[in-house]
């Protein structure tokens, strides 16, 4: 799936129209700390986040992230967007929540890119 | 054909390609055929045949004294030859209605007269009304080709001087040293040097994985030195064939306690860094997991230094891991 594919399948806007819309996608990752997106994500996934501060992009610029969703069609700030074109990531909002479009993509047959917590990190249970 | 003298909306400007922008920068000079072939008005319409077939042309100027009068075509051959002509003189068959365009124009003034004429050729003349050369579709496109061209390589060769850096200078110990001095409070640029640093790396050379692990571990510095400080700190990254040494220092205000501050989940930040993203408590543990060496100090009420390495030979480096390393 590329960028292009992407915006079709969620209704989305995309907010920098001068992004590369063939850049390919392989897979998503959803996260609103934008430290569990650097603990997390692997390269070239899709970013779903509610989040459209500009450390969005800087932690997409860091994490290889091929392509950011903001979730529920917020407003985004103008800084937001002009460093999304500076660093040429795809920003895209979209009307969907964080679930449907997580379903949508998974669906669609993008691939968690998210890797679980390591042993020794996790407080859950033992 | 856009009209030059329109001003471009921001949304415009930023879709404007290296090729359309190629267009007003070239001038016509550099793109023509310069010293064109060309004819009298009394060359026999034989002769231009022959000129035409051994030289692969379609179209010549007709020229008195340096001075243009006219313009001959393969069409006006085809004409001539349909006649069984060929005796006569060019003067009888080439064409005076003469389109030009400037040897100091740009190209897109040339595009433009080709669009609106449908002429395959355009004589170009000097600043004093000369023949210059002779302009076609296909000069401009490999003008543009060769000036992009240009670009790339001019962008290799500085990648490529960037990546043999530490081979080109001798010394016993060769090493670049970056340095960042980060505002606290400053929440809009957070996150500028790590991507500085990022970008360095990547024209030196390094890995993406290198690049990452490097600027993933300096963001979340970065951003504690912007969150958590008094008065910021300095970034300071000494880069080496070997290994990248990254020294992340402050005056203040410490932390209480180190042991605590590393648990995953420990957070001190307030409700406002939360609210964008941050103070998850997982900054130090995604440093470490980032890095092969990591040594954190502090002094309550004086300040904290952080010290980080990443080796750069294959053997010894670890890679990015999910869980932290061991520190040594």
């Amino acid at each position: 799936m590329n960028v292009k594919d992407l915006v079709q399948l969620i209704d989305g806007h995309l907010l920098n129209p001068s992004a590369n819309l063939d850049r390919e996608i392989k897979g998503g990752c959803g996260a609103d700390l934008m430290s569990d997106v650097l603990a997390s994500i692997q390269p070239e996934a899709v970013l779903l986040t509610g989040l459209c501060n500009p450390q969005v992009i800087r932690t997409s610029m860091m994490a290889d992230v091929a392509a950011i969703i903001i979730v529920r069609g917020k407003n985004i700030p103008k800084e937001t967007v002009d460093l999304a074109i500076q660093e040429d990531i795809a920003l895209i909002s979209s009307p969907f929540g964080m679930f449907e479009l997580a379903g949508r993509l998974y669906k669609a047959g993008l691939p968690s890119l998210e890797s679980p917590v390591g042993d020794g990190i996790c407080d859950c249970g033992e | 054909m856009a009209n030059p003298n329109r001003s471009f909306t921001d949304q415009e400007a930023e879709n404007i390609t290296r090729v359309e922008e190629l267009t007003y920068e070239l001038k016509v000079e550099e793109v023509m055929t310069r010293d064109p072939f060309f004819v009298i008005p009394e060359s026999k319409m034989n002769d231009l045949l022959e000129l035409f077939r051994k030289n692969r042309i379609s179209g010549t100027p007709v020229v008195v004294n340096h001075q243009l009068v006219g313009i001959v075509s393969i069409e006006d051959l085809i004409r001539c030859l349909q006649s069984n002509d060929l005796s006569s003189p060019v003067s009888k068959y080439m064409s005076t209605k003469l389109l030009t365009t400037r040897s100091t124009d740009p190209v897109i003034e040339a595009l433009k007269l080709f669009v609106s004429s449908h002429y395959g050729r355009l004589p170009v003349l000097d600043e004093q009304g000369q023949l210059a050369g002779i302009i076609t579709k296909g000069d401009i496109t490999s003008g543009i080709l060769k000036a992009l061209q240009h670009d790339y390589q001019e962008e290799e060769i500085r990648r490529y001087r960037a990546s043999h850096l530490f081979e080109d200078i001798v010394s016993d110990r060769s090493s670049l040293i970056l340095r960042y001095n980060i505002k606290q409070g400053d929440f809009i640029h957070g996150g500028s040097a790590s991507s500085a640093i990022k970008k360095a790396l990547l024209r030196l050379g390094a890995s993406p994985q290198i690049a990452r692990r490097t600027s993933i571990a300096i963001y979340e510095a970065e951003m504690n030195l912007i969150i958590h400080t008094t008065q910021g700190g300095i970034i300071r990254v000494e880069i080496e064939p070997q290994q990248i040494s990254i020294n992340i220092t402050d005056e203040g205000p410490g932390i209480e306690d180190v042991e605590l501050a590393m648990r995953p989940g420990f957070s001190t930040a307030t409700e406002t860094v939360r609210e964008l993203g941050f103070g998850a408590g997982m900054g130090l543990v995604n440093i470490q997991r980032c890095v092969d060496s990591m040594r954190l100090e502090s002094v309550y009420g004086k300040g904290t230094n952080l010290r980080l390495k990443i080796n750069l030979l294959e053997e010894e480096s670890v890679g990015e891991s999910s869980t932290p390393q061991k520190e040594r």
